[in-house]
Formats: C-alpha cells, sequence, structure tokens
C-alpha cells in the first residue's frame, strides 16, 4: 500500500524508576508504555501532546540518545535498538534529533564556526579546506549571513540559535530529523521565517521529520500525518487533516477544543474538560484518560483500551472510537 | 468617549531606560495605555519589547540599573512614580496592585508551605488591614489580631476553593514543588486575588502551561476577575491568547505602543501595518505564515521616527523623521501611524 517505511518503531518502551527519599525503589514512570508507528520516506509525522507525555524521550530513544527498556526499531532496514556502541555510531549522521532548547544544545564557549566543524571532523574524511566550503554553504542553506561565523551562541537571537543547530545537523547528510519542539520559545515572526525555512530545506536534502510539538497549529501546518500521545502511550494517529477534522479520541477532542481560535467562538466559553492528568507513576486502572474524560463509562475502568484501527490510515485507542 | 474616571490606571508617556555594557538602552520610549475599571486589557508585543519592564514599573519594581524614569502612572488618580516609597510598597504593590508572574515556580518560595505564604500575604495585604497600621520596624512586631486571623485565614481556604485547588485545606500544608504547573498557577492567581486588588498584572501567565490547561486557567482567571470586578493588565506575546481574554489590546514595537483597539475590532480591522504583519504570521490552516522580515531592532540606538520603518512595505519620508501620533480609526480605536492599513487581514 505505502512504500517501505524508513523507521519502524514497535512496542517501544521506556521505564524510569522513581525512588523514595531512601532512594529505595517504589515504582517506575512508563514514559513510553508500548508505541508502534511507522514512518514513510519524505514524511513529516506530528507528535503532540501534553507537558511529560513522552514525546522527548521518544525521540531521545529513537535515535540513540537514551536506551530502550524494551521494543525495537528498524531505520532503513536495519535493526537498530541493538547494535553495539561503534556500530550504532555508524547510524547516527543519518538519524538525527534537533533539540528542544538550542541554546543548551550550543557549547556556549565555542564561535559558530567551531559547532559547525566538530561534527564534521568526527563523523567525515572532508580536508580542512574542504570543510571550510561545507560550512559556507551550510551557513547559506539556513540563511545566516557569513559574518555570523564568529559570533558565541549568547550573540545570537533564539531564531539564530535555532538555524546553527540546524546546520549542525545538516552537516551530516541526515536522512530522518527529529525536531522537537522547534519552535517553542520563538516569536511569532521568527516562528515563520523559522518554519519556511524547515520546509524549505526538506524539499532541499530529501529529508524525513518526526515533528514534536505541543503547538497544534503548527502541527497541522507542517505535518502530513499527526500521532497524539498522552501519559506514554499513543491514543490516536491519522493524517493530518483527518484527525482536525474528525477525531475520534475524547482526549484529541479536547486538545483541539483548547485551541484559541480567532475570529470565532471564545475557548473560554465553551472549553468543558477539567481536571489534570494523574500522576505517571500511579496510572487509573483501564484507560488512562479516564479520569477527565468527558465521556468515560463503566467500562473504562476495566479495559486499557489498544489502539485499534478504525480505517486503513486511522487508529485509535479509545473503546467509544468508531 | 468615556469620562476619564473610568480609567483605573492612566500610563502616560512612560520612558525607562537601562545602562547597559553597550550604552543606555531606551526600553520604554514614551508609552501610552489606559485601563478602564473591570477591563481586561491586553499587552501584546514580541519578545523583548517591554512587556515585562512596563508591567514591573506599574508595580514599583524595576531592576536595580533602571534609569530615567519619566512620565506618570496616574492609578486612581493618584501619580504612583511620585508617591513616597513606602506607600507603594505598603498600601498599593501587593494590596491594590497584585501580581501573575509567568514563573509560578520561580515565585514561590520553594521552602515554605502554601499556608505560611498564603498567611504572609494575608498578614500584610487582607483588605481588613486598617490601611495606617503600624509600617516599618513598629509594624514588623506588631500584633497580627486574632479574629482577623481568623477571618483571613476562612477567606484563603474560600480561595483556594475557588481556583479549584483539590481538598484546600490539606493543600496548606503541602510545599510548592508538591503542585502541578496549571495547580501552582491556580495558587498564584488565588493569591494575586486574595488582597481584592483593584489591578492584577499578569504577565504571560499561561505561557508555560499546555494547551488544555491554559484553556482551564483562562477560563477561570476571565470568570474571577469578571464576577469580581478587578481590571487586569494581561500581557501575552500569544494573540490567540489575547482574543481568548481580553476586552481591548494594545500593541507594543520597541518600547513604544502602535496600536489600541477592542478585541473585535482589533482583529476585524488591524490598522498598523506591525499588527497586520503580526496576524499573517500566524500559521492557518490553508495559508503560509509570512514573514515579517527584517528584524527587532536594537534598543540602545533604535530607528528614529517610527521605530517599525525599517521593516515596513508603506514607509515614507516622514516615517523616517518623526514618530507618529496618536489618531483614531474610530471611536475607541487608536494609532500610531502615518500610512494606516485600510483593507482587511483576510480570515
Ligand atoms: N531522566 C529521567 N528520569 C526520570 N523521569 C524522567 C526522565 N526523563 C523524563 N522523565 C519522565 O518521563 C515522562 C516523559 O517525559 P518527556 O520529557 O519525554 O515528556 P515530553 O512529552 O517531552 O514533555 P515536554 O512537553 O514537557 O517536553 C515525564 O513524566 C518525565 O517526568
Ligand atoms: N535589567 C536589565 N538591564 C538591561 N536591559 C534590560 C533589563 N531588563 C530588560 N532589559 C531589556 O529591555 C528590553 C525589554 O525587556 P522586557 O523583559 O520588558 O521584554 P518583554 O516584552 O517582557 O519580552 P519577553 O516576551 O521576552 O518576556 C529587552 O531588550 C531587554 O533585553
Ligand atoms: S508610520 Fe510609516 S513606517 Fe511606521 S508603520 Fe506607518 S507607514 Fe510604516
Ligand atoms: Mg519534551
Ligand atoms: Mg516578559
Amino acid at each position: 500500500m505505502r512504500e517501505a517505511p524508513i523507521l519502524k518503531a514497535d512496542r517501544l518502551s521506556r521505564h524510569f524508576p522513581v525512588r523514595n527519599a531512601f532512594g529505595i525503589r517504589t515504582g517506575a514512570v512508563r514514559a513510553l508504555d508500548g508505541v508502534s508507528f511507522e514512518v514513510a520516506p519524505g514524511e513529516t509525522l506530528g507528535i503532540v501532546g501534553e507537558s511529560g507525555c513522552g514525546k522527548s524521550t521518544l525521540g531521545k530513544a529513537l535515535v540513540g540518545i537514551h536506551p530502550l527498556s524494551g521494543g525495537a526499531i528498524v531505520f532503513e532496514g536495519e535493526e537498530i535498538s541493538r547494535l553495539s556502541g561503534r556500530e550504532r555510531r555508524a547510524v547516527a549522521p543519518r538519524l538525527q534529533y534537533c533539540h528542544q532548547d538550542p541554546g543548551n544544545s550550543l557549547d556556549p564557549r565555542w564561535t559558530v564556526r567551531r559547532s559547525l566543524e566538530e561534527p564534521l571532523i568526527v563523523h567525515t574524511e572532508l580536508e580542512a579546506a574542504e570543510r571550510v566550503i561545507r560550512i559556507r554553504d551550510l551557513l547559506r542553506q539556513v540563511g545566516l549571513p557569513q559574518t555570523h561565523l564568529d559570533l558565541y551562541p549568547h550573540e545570537l537571537s533564539g531564531g539564530q540559535q535555532r538555524r546553527v543547530g540546524l546546520a549542525r545537523i545538516l552537516a551530516l547528510h541526515p536522512r530522518l530529523v527529529v525536531l522537537d519542539e522547534p519552535t517553542s520559545g520563538l516569536d511569532m515572526s521568527v516562528q515563520a521565517t523559522v518554519l519556511k525555512l524547515f520546509g524549505e530545506l526538506r524539499q532541499a536534502f530529501a529529508l524525513t521529520y518526526l515533528f514534536i510539538s505541543h503547538d497544534l497549529s503548527v502541527v497541522r501546518m507542517m505535518c502530513d500525518r499527526v500521532a497524539v500521545m498522552y501519559l506514554g502511550r499513543i491514543v490516536e494517529i491519522a493524517p493530518t487533516e483527518t484527525l482536525f477534522r474528525a477525531p475520534q479520541h475524547p482526549y484529541t477532542q479536547s486538545l483541539l477544543a483548547a485551541i484559541p481560535d480567532i475570529g470565532g467562538r471564545r475557548v473560554t466559553d465553551t472549553f468543558t474538560l477539567e481536571g489534570e492528568p494523574p500522576d505517571p507513576a500511579r496510572l487509573p486502572s483501564g484507560c488512562r484518560f479516564r479520569t477527565r474524560c468527558p465521556r468515560a463509562v463503566a467500562a473504562c475502568a476495566e479495559t486499557d483500551p489498544a489502539l485499534r484501527p478504525l480505517r486503513p490510515d486511522h487508529a485509535a485507542a479509545c473503546l467509544l472510537a468508531g | 468617549m468615556l469620562a476619564p474616571d473610568d480609567n483605573l490606571l492612566e500610563v502616560e508617556n512612560l520612558r525607562v531606560s537601562f545602562g547597559t555594557e553597550r550604552g543606555v538602552a531606551k526600553v520604554l520610549d514614551g508609552v501610552n495605555l489606559t485601563i478602564r475599571r473591570g477591563e481586561i486589557m491586553g499587552l501584546v508585543g514580541e519578545s523583548g519589547c517591554g512587556k515585562t519592564t512596563l508591567a514591573r514599573a506599574i508595580l514599583g519594581i524595576l531592576p536595580a540599573n533602571a534609569r530615567h524614569e519619566t512620565g506618570s502612572l496616574r492609578f486612581g488618580g493618584e501619580d504612583l512614580l511620585r508617591m513616597p516609597r513606602r506607600r507603594v510598597d505598603d498600601q498599593i504593590r501587593g494590596r491594590r496592585i497584585t501580581f501573575i508572574p509567568q514563573d509560578p515556580f520561580a515565585s514561590f518560595n520553594p521552602l515554605f508551605r502554601i499556608g505560611s505564604q498564603a498567611r504572609e500575604v494575608m498578614k500584610w495585604k487582607s483588605p481588613r488591614r486598617p490601611e495606617h497600621a503600624g509600617r516599618g520596624l513598629f509594624g514588623f512586631f506588631s500584633r497580627y489580631p486574632r479574629a482577623r486571623r481568623k477571618a483571613d485565614a476562612a477567606d484563603a481556604v474560600e480561595m483556594m476553593r475557588t481556583v479549584q485547588i483539590p481538598r484546600a485545606d490539606e493543600a496548606f500544608d503541602k510545599l510548592p514543588h508538591e503542585f502541578s504547573g496549571g495547580q501552582r498557577q491556580r495558587l498564584m492567581i488565588a493569591l494575586a486575588l486574595m488582597p481584592q486588588p483593584d489591578l492584577v498584572i499578569a504577565d504571560e501567565p499561561t505561557t508555560a502551561l499546555d494547551v488544555t490547561i491554559q484553556a482551564q486557567i483562562l477560563k477561570l482567571l476571565k470568570r474571577l476577575v469578571k464576577e469580581r470586578g478587578v481590571s487586569v493588565l494581561f500581557t501575552t506575546h500569544d494573540l490567540g491568547t489575547a482574543y481568548e481574554i481580553c476586552d481591548r489590546i494594545t500593541v507594543m514595537y520597541a518600547g513604544q505602543e502602535v496600536e489600541m483597539a477592542p478585541v473585535d475590532d482589533f482583529f476585524q480591522r488591524p490598522s498598523h501595518p506591525y499588527t497586520v504583519r503580526l496576524l499573517e504570521s500566524l500559521p492557518k490552516p490553508g495559508r503560509e505564515p509570512r514573514e515579517i522580515g527584517g528584524e527587532i531592532p536594537g534598543l540602545v540606538d533604535p530607528p528614529a521616527g517610527c521605530r517599525f520603518h525599517p521593516r515596513c512595505a508603506h514607509a515614507t519620508d516622514i516615517c523616517h523623521m518623526k514618530r507618529p501620533a496618536t489618531t483614531s480609526v474610530s471611536a475607541a480605536h487608536d494609532l500610531r501611524c502615518y500610512h494606516p492599513v485600510g483593507a482587511t487581514v483576510p480570515a
């Protein structure tokens, strides 16, 4: 039906131990709790959900920054989650993670030039002169003037730092880039510029993106498909327009209902969701959304609903969906 | 026009600058803004335009390197800039003007239980405290009469319930880190409303929150201030949030206000070129967001004339020379631009 996926995540899980004041393990946060999906080459898959639902953990696990507690990752046909250190490093250039906080991912003592040269030294065989040319090209591709090569991160604006972060990643010709909250903390006008850049780079470098964000209007604009996460699970996944027009999971419905609609009815008049997500170390029985769900019935406390297909390209994890 | 009596706060020609390594930064450079009784005024603008500086100037808590405060801040008819420091500290800030900051993590003392922080607020700032109760050293040692203490405590518990903190009385024994981000922001709202202020300054109070929690908090804040007739200065860089909660909106660019209008008029007939471009930069289905282009100017040596002119497609010679005066698009819609945009933004 579709092209062979470039990335396949199969029942990924990642548990963090919870310890009491005496350092004794009392339980676990299941930051990822059986997450499966596929990404087609050239596709942009959005990952949305509330703070703490596991978006960054997912992104970091995929690129190998975090080890997995269970599950398998197949990237370009190769099972990569159980590779040894050296074999895994060979995959690294093709599968890159773009940090949630660009200021933190750049070394404050390094100039832009040094930040861009370092990955080329580590991962490529390029000569010094070739690196200079490459760095110049990269800077142009992300729309920064050559004069910025000698600046330090603190002398750059948030948008410019993000461009440097991207240039660093593009230096290695990745195939898939995980963009973790790539527009958070940016002003509206800067955000528009950065989003346009992502689009252009996707074209120019034939990139596949995993686009992590909690800003749904940005996700709607950028992504082909969207996966909605709640407390370590994917609760709904569908093509973007399907998800926005006809969301099936009550959590997705609430999430969409919370977006301000300028010119439309005010969310402050219409929003009905109450309560906050439960403690991730003490999940409720049955469906993990039931404590906030406006549609919950008795069965929701009994059965933990699996993500099940409603149509070939649309799945939701709700007993009542469909 | 409304009678001036309806204005709770009138900011007139306010200038604040900061001494920096590169020179004097003119961060607020002739700002004008009014807030009526019972209204939520939105202050919208991009990072660095001076929102927090204006909020802090009104509260009288500017950082130490702030200089040259000129202009006036008339609050209930009196100029806060010319009021004795002690009176501002004692009777205005925390009592008649309260603050909900952007970062609820930073604004609680992490070591004290919520109850003792609420009690501290009520001890000094409760509306039951006589206006001229002891100040200074004498005030510090003065008694907190038992009857007032009991009444204040009951109010505080009631307020916790109002902001929907589960099991309000137990919540008093907890430390700030035992609450979620959304709950901490509810607690902040409770602390800000406890003294029954006239004006609440909310500086980006929902930026750090998730959308569903943001919607809950905005709904709660709007209901509570409207029920109590409290005025709010609500700063945000998010136009969607401003649409949700504000009655009127003022747009600030590089330390100067450029447009002010009632909320619906603002979104239907934006007239300043900067406002129009801001609205066009929002992602919307079926339309690519448009960049503004150019860069936000530095404030040490800002552009002369209209500060937006280097980025403005409509700019002519006059725009380089003199800051445009305030003109009216319609009765309640003010603007500072020589060449207002007539067309409406495509919805
Ligand atoms: N190193 C860690 N040790 C313990 N718990 C962790 C660790 N990293 C993450 N967690 C927990 O795992 C869960 C998922 O965190 P994660 O950072 O993936 O969320 P997120 O969806 O990226 O949130 P945000 O939108 O705030 O970035 C949270 O409950 C978090 O507290
Ligand atoms: N203590 C200070 N010393 C020097 N400059 C300062 C100081 N505080 C703020 N500034 C400068 O004043 C300008 C306005 O800052 P302010 O914090 O008021 O902006 P803001 O509109 O609140 O921005 P944000 O949306 O990022 O919170 C900025 O250019 C900032 O760098
Ligand atoms: S005054 Fe001139 S430069 Fe400023 S916004 Fe209006 S047209 Fe543009
Ligand atoms: Mg994250
Ligand atoms: Mg600010």
